[in-house]
């Protein structure tokens, strides 16, 4: 599942990066990134077997809950932290964050976006709790706790003072870029895909350069 | 050939060259004793060491050996294509010298004159060995508890030596609680009157105390779950209390049977000697924090935690990986899921298999 939108993330990254990936699964991305992007990389996966089989690729591991902190991480020590379709799943939404800002210098997080026009249409119209590719799951058995949008997170960033420095564009083409208000990603994307930063943080970043004028 | 298990000896540090140790005494000449399993290759890369634990020996594959679920042909260690090293640690009693070997300026055993010795100094006279073997560079280095201290030694005293280091079970330094139950167990040796100072003879071994130092060990490698799973409260072979002092409860018949078995394989001096050198390691004293300990280190690293495990906790493994990677280190942690306590690393197959065959697959 996560495959179809690891695209957007593969894009971002510049070569040569220090790459964390929290709930890197088997490993799949962070060898991507690896053979494309030369980036340095590392994966943090609660499951053991999906951990195994980032050994069997040769793709170091740290096998722990990102619910319960990342301690054994330095601050500043990447230069992306990913979060890949996980947000929905973790218990702590607002400290796993804290901490990906901590550890590395961005982050990049995505996840299916709950008020996508198809997920809406199904609640509306059918009544029932909505299947769709980005959210494949049935009520029952959904790994996924939270129910997030795209606007609940720009809300979320705005209150706790992160910078949004990415988000995916509704649209390729720069024309309907104009047209179409980026305000509709909300009800257009299936995905949010965010970079992020703390604002702080780039503030303090920013001051060397105004000394020199 | 590929399992040719059987015990060799190596002799070195001879007058004038005998080993310094961290106390700043000598030892000299010493004997290791020690087995291999496979092949060395021509180029000379495919060796593993394996450390042993506690009261282990040199026999760690083949019948009766104390890892074979994990080394042997086609095992997670395939000794098809690996060559592996076990050998007995110094201060033991299985073959290299130890309290119970011979002062060569005596000509009696050294009992307590043997010097106390660290798991540095085992990993020095390890490394001599290695040398003698011609290996220049160990292709891994794996042990389990002690084990798990020796190779993480290994990989800080003789970084260019080691390509990957698998430490299991283990900790950059005893916990206060583990060090207060090897001073009991101590304690129940030299309390017994027929240790005499450490200078019983042979055959009049101070085998209460041993026994008794034996079952507190017992007691902390299992867990309470497994504890609970294992024998409950149940009764040993009666159907009520025998309201005497007898052996009633099945955990006590357990961890007698443990204790008596015990006497009969294992000196009580280097029981003393080896649980001393274990409470002594600690890589913050010894290079300033377990950070800078790892500073030099030249390989990568696979680091296991059991979720149970009480003596050697995964917090504290995890404390090891938390230096490694401020470091910038490679390292891989992963938690063997079992019930079984601090024993798990030489019960818990499958998990153990599947971690070290897929790391050892990666070292190129």
């Amino acid at each position: 599942m996560k495959k179809q939108y690891a695209k957007h993330i593969i894009d971002i990254i510049e070569t040569n990066s220090k790459v964390l990936d929290l709930g890197c699964g088997n490993g799949e991305l962070l060898d991507v990134l690896r053979k494309e992007k030369k980036a340095t990389v590392y994966g943090v996966e609660i499951d053991f077997d999906y951990a195994l089989s980032c050994i069997k690729r040769g793709i170091s591991v740290f096998q722990g809950d990102i619910d319960e902190g990342l301690a054994e991480f330095s601050s500043k020590s990447y230069d992306y932290v990913i979060l890949s379709q996980t947000l929905q799943q973790v218990k702590k939404p607002q400290f796993v964050i804290s901490e990906m800002l901590r550890i590395g210098k961005k982050a990049i997080i995505t996840f299916p976006n709950f008020a996508y026009w198809q997920v809406r249409f199904q609640l509306f119209f059918k009544g029932v709790s909505p299947v769709t590719k980005a959210i494949p799951y049935e009520w029952h058995n959904t790994p996924n706790i939270r129910v997030i949008t795209i606007k609940n997170f720009k809300e979320l960033c705005e209150k706790e003072n992160i910078s949004i420095t990415y988000e995916t564009p509704l649209f390729k083409n720069l024309l309907l870029r104009k047209l179409i208000p980026q305000k509709l990603s909300n009800l257009l994307l299936k995905q949010g895909v965010f970079i992020i930063t703390n604002q702080a943080n780039q503030g303090c970043c920013k001051t060397p350069d105004t000394k020199k004028n | 050939m590929t399992n040719n298990s059987e015990i060799k000896y190596f002799e070195g540090f001879n007058s004038p060259n005998q080993m310094k140790l961290q106390s700043g005494q000598e030892l000299g000449p010493i004997t290791i004793a020690y087995e291999t399993f496979g092949k060395l290759n021509d180029s000379k890369d495919n060796a593993v060491l394996v450390c042993h634990a506690l009261t282990g020996d040199a026999h760690v594959s083949g019948e009766n050996g104390w890892w074979d679920f994990l080394i042997g042909p086609n095992k997670a260690i395939d000794t098809n294509k690996n060559f592996v090293i076990c050998s007995n640690a110094i201060g033991g009693c299985k073959g290299s010298t130890g309290p119970s070997s011979k002062d060569p300026k005596t000509g009696k055993p050294y009992g307590l004159n043997f010097p106390v010795i660290t798991i540095g100094d085992m990993v020095q006279a390890q490394k001599a060995l290695i040398d003698e073997l011609g290996i220049a560079q160990l292709k891994m280095v794996l042990g389990g508890s002690m084990g798990g201290m020796q190779a993480m030694e290994w990989s800080i005293m003789y970084p260019k030596r080691v390509k990957a280091c698998t430490v299991v079970a283990s900790a950059s330094k005893l916990s206060p609680q583990a060090l207060a139950f090897d001073a009991v167990s101590r304690n129940a040796i030299t309390s017994d009157e027929k240790w005499a100072a450490g200078n019983y003879a042979h055959d009049e071994p101070p085998e209460k105390g041993l026994a008794i130092a034996r079952m507190i060990g017992h007691i902390t490698y299992l867990s309470n779950e497994s504890m609970n799973k294992k024998f409950g409260r149940k009764l040993q072979k009666k159907e009520d209390y025998s309201y005497d002092f007898s052996t009633d409860f099945q955990i006590e018949s357990y961890l007698k049977y443990q204790g008596d078995k015990f006497v009969n394989r294992f000196d009580a001096n280097s029981y003393l000697y080896i649980s001393k050198a274990v409470d002594y390691f600690d890589l913050t004293k010894k290079y300033g924090s377990v950070e800078k300990a790892f500073k030099n280190t030249n390989c990568k690293f696979l680091v296991i935690a059991i979720s149970t495990d009480w003596l050697f906790s995964p917090k504290q493994s995890k404390d090891i990986v938390k230096a490694l990677l401020k470091q910038s280190k490679e390292v891989t942690y992963a938690q063997i899921d079992s019930p079984f306590g601090h024993d798990a690393f030489l019960i818990e197959s499958t998990q153990m298999t599947s971690l070290v065959q897929n790391f050892l697959n990666q070292v190129k």
